[in-house]
């Protein structure tokens, strides 16, 4: 396993978001981890990302046991995670939001390979590489902060509902672009209320509430699954 | 009031104004930088100044060097109380930060505890040159001003034809010393990978540890950073009015905490506006009626200007501030 949490238990003060989530993802997968507001994907994601400390339980990443390790200790390691709400610096230019991609990177030709790529994936960040990144629209702002986790070089790259407040014309494109980035070779586990477009695209998921795991399966399982239909689907 | 003296003279009031306010503008840096990283406003920043002032004393003293020495050697003392400055101020930046707050963060206390221990710190730190190092080596120290020699003479280089104004070489190096500083921060700040780093903390602490950047090591930057300025203004105050105290730390921490709101505080260039402002302002005041006023005047300077711009002229944070 690429990616292994155990018994994962994560609190804010005395309230206990988490109640021991276990989760898996291999390399080579898309893992979609889908839920209502409220019912843990953002805390999970952040337990994973090292964000914020597990209460207990454990991360063990690529073999190591990173649970003590800091965030930026394990985006080192190649556990990189696009935020909630893209998290991109405002009061930096697109070109500027890329680099802080690749900070902790010294291997400048693969750096401009990258840079490559995610212009490749993402022709409108280049048409923009100079504009402040504040200024752009949602849906440019959740490309580039796509694109600048891609310059970390990830070995499993986790998104934070990367469809929210987008249009569904530009959800499509943005789940067909993480289609493209798992193709090229990169794991992923994604975590989304659009639990259509996520199930859809994902080898397995997970459903998450309120804080526990209910059931897990392929995508396609879930997807035909009556009682996820009814929940996350809006079908009867 | 005598707004003719104001008048007769503004040029040269002016070119005081400037002196006095880029002293300010550096120490406000260190207050800005740490607000901006920590939301945290420094109290014992006005103490990493002191220290600054001390170490020039310092190295005037070791070297034996006084008022009236060879160019040559004047050049060197006053390079040796520059690093010496800057290292005394940036390593009192540095200490408080381990001491005060580094453990309080660890713990995650809230925000009014880190404000107490900083004006702890500041507090320790006036009695230390006021009191404790007086017991064990006695003068200088103590609760006495002293005077600093002026290695550095003040000398006229040329007069503006016109303007009646006399340029000496003390006002060049102080103003060219702090613009020269302030442009090398605000280069390193928007350009280099750190200090890219410094801005993403700014801006996002969360994110960018998602990137990689390590705060712990951004927070111990800009202590380091903030007080090589202090330690900058340091050795400009000292050429300018030759003294220190033990407590000199005080009013200048003020009129420089002062200054980074004026200017919007986590905003480096709001630091340089909010100093060469509040400096000016001062002269002005203190021409007009008499220097009982500066002070008066510059917190009056300070209110009106909050009451309509609330978050300072630039108003930015260190993150989004930008050319």
């Amino acid at each position: 396993m690429l990616l292994e949490m155990k018994d994962a238990v994560l609190s804010y003060g005395k309230i206990e978001a988490l109640h021991g989530i276990s989760l898996e993802v291999a390399e080579g997968e898309i893992v979609a981890l889908i839920g209502a507001n409220g019912a843990g994907k953002t805390s999970t994601m952040r337990g994973l990302s090292g964000v914020r400390g597990l209460a207990s339980g454990s991360v063990v990443f690529d073999g190591e046991d990173v649970t003590k390790l800091r965030a930026d200790q394990r985006l080192r390691k190649g556990l990189v995670l696009c935020p909630e709400g893209r998290g991109i610096f405002p009061g930096m230019t697109v070109t500027e939001n890329l680099n802080m991609g690749a900070y902790t990177r010294k291997d400048k030709e693969a750096i401009e390979q990258d840079y490559e790529r995610v212009f490749g994936l993402f022709p409108r960040l280049l048409e923009r590489k100079k504009q402040v990144a504040g200024t752009m629209s949602g849906g440019e702002q959740q490309m580039l902060a796509i694109g600048r986790a891609l310059m970390s070089r990830p070995k499993l790259l986790m998104l934070d509902e990367p469809s929210m407040g987008l249009a569904p014309m530009l959800i499509q494109q943005i789940f067909d672009i993480i289609s493209e980035i798992a193709q090229q070779g990169t794991t992923i586990l994604v975590v989304e209320q659009n639990a259509k477009q996520a199930l859809s695209r994902a080898d397995r998921a997970y459903v998450l509430e309120t804080g526990h795991i209910v059931k897990s399966g392929t995508g396609v399982e879930l997807l035909d699954d009556p009682t996820v239909r009814e929940a996350y689907l809006g079908v009867a | 009031m005598d707004f003719d003296a104001l008048f007769s003279g503004l040029d040269r009031h002016t070119l005081d104004g400037i002196t006095r306010g880029s002293i300010y503008a550096l120490v406000a840096l260190g207050y800005t930088m740490v607000y901006g990283v920590m939301k945290l406003i420094n109290f014992a920043h006005s103490e990493v100044f002191m220290v600054g002032t001390w170490a020039v004393l310092g190295v005037y003293t070791a070297l034996g060097v006084s008022a009236g020495a060879g160019l040559a050697v004047v050049i060197g003392a006053t390079l040796l109380a520059l690093l010496a400055a800057m290292l005394a101020s940036a390593g009192t930046a540095l200490a408080v930060e381990r001491i005060a707050y580094r453990p309080l963060r660890k713990k995650g206390a809230p925000p009014l505890i880190f404000l107490i221990t900083g004006i702890g710190c500041s507090i320790v730190l006036v009695e230390i040159f006021g009191q404790v190092f007086k017991v064990f080596f006695g003068a200088p120290f103590g609760r006495v001003t002293v005077n600093i020699p002026s290695v550095l003479q003040t000398k006229e280089l040329f007069t503006i034809p016109g303007l009646d104004l006399t340029i000496t070489n003390t006002r060049v190096i102080i103003i060219v010393g702090a613009i020269v500083m302030m442009l090398a921060l605000d280069t390193f700040v928007n350009k280099s990978r750190l200090g890219r780093g410094v801005r993403a903390v700014a801006q996002d602490p969360d994110t960018a540890s998602l990137m990689g950047v390590n705060r712990e090591r951004v927070i111990m930057l800009v202590f380091i950073l903030g007080g090589a300025m202090a330690g900058v203004a340091a050795l400009l105050y000292t050429i300018q009015y030759d003294i220190t105290k033990f407590d000199i730390g005080f009013i200048i921490g003020l009129k420089a905490f002062t200054a980074a709101v004026l200017g919007g505080i986590g905003n480096l260039r709001g630091a340089l506006v909010g100093g060469l402002l509040l400096g000016i302002a001062e002269v002005y005041a203190s021409t007009i009626w008499s220097s009982e006023w500066a002070n008066v005047t510059a917190f009056v300077v300070l209110v009106v200007i909050l009451m309509f711009r609330p978050t300072g002229l630039l108003g930015e944070s260190l993150g989004k501030a930008r050319a």
